[in-house]
């Protein structure tokens, strides 16, 4: 049977100043102009509320390039759900921060692109590392609880110790430390970004190192590089069973990656409602429970832990939607993530010559 | 020892659900009506025996271990910590 929903990721925006190349958003990125309007996006939060979504994450592109994101998290927070902000930073003032505490923001992730500011200015593709710094200061300030995330790929790997280092300065409260995942400009980039086995390797005691050094002060998160793996990483709780992520035109999407699979049906939030959507429509029951499974997956005594993986990735590599995702070694497509691994890696600096930087 | 919830941990009530709701900034936890009461005197001030007596006006035979218990795994999911 289908649950409430607990999490809204809302994409206000895909507009952004940085322009990392690892950046999961689409490449085909919404313009201003198809953006949702404040009272669409009032009436869709206030829908997600009564359907049971206790938690809201104002993310992006970059959500304060919105200039009613204040309203937007009054709005929320006096319907009972919990503000979490995800941003790269840039934009945040001291003013701007303390309004939006004011308005029931309740926690800030902040992200970071590499130790330090000559390494991150070139993958964000802009003077944005001291934006970071300063925010992160004005963010403690606030007393607000704050998580730094990082994306990882083989341009940073090298300074995972100096990262960590850096969010414990920064005061974080929590650091997540996310191998890349390969939608959009990062699949587009993935053989500039995947990380090597060596880098991997040498990442496990760090972060081993790190989570015991910081018990009780900095919670460690480590996210794997799922190409490496045997198995894949679960699809959140399952499709459709947990979380859902509206775009900034108010597509809705089982997952933030979602709009990849192009076999997928989706509907929007400004011609349905977040009820009939969620618990009706056909992209969020295409993969919902066992059903849909290849017969490797649906034999599986895994299925109930990874839900056969990523329906994303599936269809990113196989064409395939309801494919066990090629990075479980069960996979009849395993080999193609294999190949994927063996072309030869050039050097891990960082030459934005060589990306495709995200728009 | 004193437990409080932590940073940006915030118990209230779900109308939706007609459930007692823990919402923090990973996720969300529904705890169960011991958990739930316990968590009501998380506030940094009462100890454990301070708690522990007070669930005893509510609950038959309760142990201060059962409430050290409880609040250990709620320290482990990042929801409380000590003072
Ligand atoms: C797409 S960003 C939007 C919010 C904001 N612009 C930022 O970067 O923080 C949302 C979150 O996803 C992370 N992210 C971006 N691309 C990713 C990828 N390819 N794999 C894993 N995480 C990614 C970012 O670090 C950020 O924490
Ligand atoms: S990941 Fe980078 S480019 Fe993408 S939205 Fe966030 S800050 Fe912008
Ligand atoms: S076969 Fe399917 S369910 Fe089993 S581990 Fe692989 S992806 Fe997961």
């Amino acid at each position: 049977m289908t649950e409430a929903p607990l999490g809204l990721t809302a994409e206000l925006t895909h507009r952004c100043p940085l322009h990392c190349p690892y950046c999961s958003n689409p490449l085909e990125l919404l313009q201003r102009d198809q953006e949702l309007t404040t009272q669409q996006w009032k009436e869709i939060l206030t829908q997600a509320r009564e359907l049971g979504v206790l938690q809201v994450h104002f993310s992006g592109g970059e959500p304060l390039g919105r200039p009613d994101l204040p309203e937007l998290i009054e709005h929320t927070a006096d319907l009972g759900a919990y503000v979490n902000l995800v941003t790269s930073g840039l934009g945040l003032t001291e003013q701007r921060l303390n309004t939006l505490v004011d308005k029931g923001l309740a926690h800030i992730q902040l992200s970071v692109q590499a130790a330090d500011a000559e390494r991150a200015n070139k993958i964000a593709g802009t003077r944005a590392h001291h934006h970071k710094l300063v925010a992160a200061e004005l963010i403690k300030r606030t007393g607000l609880p704050l998580s730094v995330n990082v994306v990882l790929h083989r341009a940073n790997h090298d300074q995972l110790e100096g990262i960590i280092a850096l969010a414990e300065q920064m005061g974080a409260d929590r650091l997540e430390l996310a191998n890349t995942q390969y939608y959009g400009w990062a699949l587009r980039n993935r053989d500039q970004l995947m990380p090597t086995k060596e880098q991997l390797a040498a990442a496990q005691p760090v972060v081993r190192a790190a989570i015991d050094r910081l018990k009780g002060r900095m919670q460690v998160i480590y996210v794997v590089a799922d190409y490496y793996e045997e198995y894949p990483k679960p699809c959140m709780y399952g499709w459709g069973a947990r979380q859902l992520t509206i775009a900034p035109d108010g597509t809705v999407l089982p997952c933030p990656a979602a709009s990849a699979i192009e076999t997928l049906n989706l509907d929007n939030a400004t011609t349905k409602s977040l009820q009939e959507i969620w618990y009706g429509s056909e992209s969020f029951n295409a993969y919902r429970g066992e059903d849909w499974m290849s017969d490797t997956c649906r034999s599986c005594d895994r299925r109930g832990i990874d839900f056969g993986g990523c329906r994303c990735q599936a269809f990113l590599l196989t064409g395939d939607g309801a494919a066990t995702d090629p990075v479980c070694r069960k996979s009849p497509d395993r080999e193609l993530v294999d190949l994927i691994l063996r072309t030869p890696v050039k050097p891990a600096e960082f030459k934005p010559a060589e990306f495709e930087m995200r728009r | 020892m004193k437990p409080r919830l932590k940073r940006g941990v915030r118990l209230t009530y779900d109308h939706t659900r007609d459930l007692q709701v823990l919402l923090y900034p990973e996720g969300v936890l529904v705890p169960n009506p011991t958990a739930t009461a316990i968590l009501q005197l998380c506030d940094g001030d009462t100890t454990v025996d301070e708690i522990t007596l007070a669930l005893s006006n509510q609950y038959d035979g309760v142990q201060a271990q059962q409430v050290v218990d409880v609040l250990t795994r709620l320290a482990d999911r990042q929801v409380v910590e000590w003072s």
